[in-house]
């Protein structure tokens, strides 16, 4: 485990990575952006609102939002860093001088992907004294914050496994990275859209039984999990209606395990070629 | 030391690689010669672990390469005939890197690294950052790195490609010093007529298939056979042609268009016929000034092997 962790590609991702001017900029642009959104929403709450008053409902409320926000440039900015690590190194031409060396394939994957979840979770903890403001005016526990971290660590590993197995499986980045977003948008977008479909058909009263499909496709939806780390509302809705009282967020948990292992399976499986001969001497 | 049995690789129907046989003994610099798309970099990828044959094997060090890849790795030195360096890195990092990737402790590369580009020459290029550097020291950089866990074996694709004469005479000068340290090296290049004097054997690889292979000096006297002999006259240059043409051994007869008292023929007898064909011409009263054999070096040996001449 050490030396998966402790490990050449790893230490150069790192460097490299962090030696850039661009890995800084985009800590930059992430926290204008964070702290943008933050200070609007306390300007429209006081300066702009007739009471002028901030109150622990509406510091849950900016939390609810900041968690919702940084889901979302989380979801935009795993692919993006993820679906270019081995293809990049193709198009590069380095990917054939690594293969060489005596690196197992597990340890140069594992290193490209914690390199890059590395920095998002740079960019997470340094947007952590913007989430100070939250508990400057309570309204929020602390474990609640750690829950939505962690939430946010399994969807990066899992988003970035997909990125890293379609940037091993294909040549060429660009496409690597739309197909990569085009997963990222089913899972943030398109489960959303067929679970409100799914609860509106179950809701309707001729349609007189349950079905389990909102359920599958809600327990995939990392929006649909954070709102129901927030309110419980949603779970037991969905719940009721598919005729399933297992946890929600447990599904959830093991279903991105599931695509985390698969996609690093393959991921590994693939990097180099099998070298078996297909036919006899 | 290098072994390849019955290798064999194809994409669908087009066949790169044909039942290629090849022995290579420890020590020796063995030079591959083809065209592009003759089969060399698909041989040499297969040997470097980066691409399975379709059947037949390769034995590297005795390890075969689709069954012991890993063992495989810890022996080559494999220096590809189009690589990309990581930008950021500056050279001392770059073989840094590549040596922790063989497992060398970092008390080892400290040592190793200044030796490696002392032998490259790149001693004052050590804090440079890669990007930075030319395209023929970059090249060089390379090979430093592909010596870093000094292997036994040297598979080098093309290292003097796009290189300046300078530089492909540094990079001559630095494989002449690993040929001198006893390694065992594969090369193949565009340049060969200029390695040739450090090549212990050559083989001619055209269309997947090796069409010859030996030592220089073997292949050239298979080439006898279809020696150039140039003849100069004094006069009766049309009287000369006529002559040749009826010779059954002749064949290719050209007139020099700068010096028109200059043929060129392809001779396809030995030595002893080439004399009697002297003789014949001087008593059927050609006035001949000279008459002179075409010392063929390693590039026509290439050119004529690969237009598809049959070997005797």
């Amino acid at each position: 485990m050490r030396s998966l962790l402790i490990n050449p590609v790893l230490n150069k991702e790192i460097k490299l990575r962090f030696r850039s001017v661009k890995s800084f900029l985009g800590v930059f642009f992430y926290l204008f952006a964070l702290g943008g959104i933050a200070i609007g929403f306390m300007l429209i709450n006081t300066v702009f609102s007739a009471t002028a008053m901030f109150r622990p409902e509406q510091s849950r409320m900016m939390f609810m939002v900041l968690s919702f926000v940084q889901m979302g440039l989380i979801l935009f900015m795993t692919p993006g860093l993820t679906s270019g690590v081995i293809s990049g190194e193709r198009e590069r031409q380095t990917l054939n001088i690594l293969l060489t060396t005596p690196q197992s394939s597990t340890s140069i994957i594992f290193s490209k992907l914690i390199s890059s979840i590395a920095y998002l979770v740079l960019m997470i903890v340094s947007s952590l004294p913007l989430y100070s403001i939250v508990f400057l005016f309570g309204g929020v526990s602390p474990s609640l914050l750690l829950t939505t971290f962690g939430f946010y660590f399994i969807v990066m590993v899992t988003i970035g496994s997909v990125g890293v197995m379609f940037s091993t499986l294909i040549r060429k980045t660009i496409i690597s990275t739309i197909i990569t977003y085009g997963v990222a948008l089913f899972l943030a977008g398109g489960t959303a859209f067929l679970t409100v479909i799914g609860m509106e058909l179950l809701a309707n009263p001729s349609f007189n039984q349950t079905s389990i499909m909102p359920y599958l496709t809600g327990m995939m939806n990392p929006f649909i999990i954070l709102i129901s780390l927030f309110e419980d509302g949603i779970t037991s809705e969905l719940q009721n209606r598919s005729g399933i009282q297992f946890s929600l967020v447990t599904s959830f948990i093991i279903s991105y395990m599931f695509i985390t292992i698969l996609s690093l399976v393959i991921s590994i499986k693939r990097l180099r070629p099998n070298m078996k001969s297909k036919k006899g001497m | 030391m290098i072994e390849t049995i019955n290798l064999t690789k194809k994409y669908g129907s087009f066949t790169a690689l044909d039942s290629l046989n090849l022995k290579i003994e420890k020590g020796t610099v063995f030079g591959f010669v083809g065209h592009n798309g003759a089969g060399k970099s698909t041989t040499f990828s297969i040997l470097a672990t980066l691409l399975a044959p379709t059947s037949g094997t390769a034995f590297v060090n005795g390890y075969d390469v689709t069954k012991d890849p890993k063992k495989v790795r810890n022996h080559i030195g494999y220096m590809p005939d189009f690589f990309g360096v990581y930008d950021q890195f500056k050279t001392v990092e770059y073989l840094d890197f590549y040596g922790a990737s063989y497992g060398i402790p970092p008390s080892e590369r400290e040592v190793l690294i200044p030796q490696l580009l002392e032998l490259v020459n790149l001693s004052n290029k050590k804090d440079t950052y890669v990007d930075l550097l030319s395209r023929g020291m970059k090249q060089r950089l390379c090979l430093a790195r592909s010596l870093i866990h000094d292997p036994e074996v040297l598979i080098l694709d093309e290292p003097a490609s796009g290189l300046d004469p300078r530089a492909r005479i540094e990079m001559r000068e630095i494989l002449k010093e690993l040929k001198n340290m006893g390694k065992t090296i594969i090369i193949s290049s565009h340049i060969l007529p200029e390695l040739a004097e450090m090549c212990d054997e050559i083989g001619v690889i055209t269309n997947g298939k090796l069409v010859a292979s030996g030592t220089v000096s073997s292949i050239q006297q298979q080439l006898q056979a279809h020696k150039m002999i140039n003849v100069k006259l004094a006069s009766s240059i049309e009287q000369a042609i006529a002559f040749l043409e009826d010779r059954p051994l002749v064949s290719a007869i050209t007139r020099h268009e700068k010096n028109e008292n200059t043929l060129t023929f392809a001779f396809s007898g030995n030595d002893e016929e080439q004399v009697e064909l002297l003789k014949i011409a001087i008593e059927q009263g050609l006035s001949v000034l000279s008459f002179s054999q075409e010392e063929s070096n390693l590039e026509d040996v290439f050119l004529e092997i690969t237009k598809g001449v049959e070997f005797s």
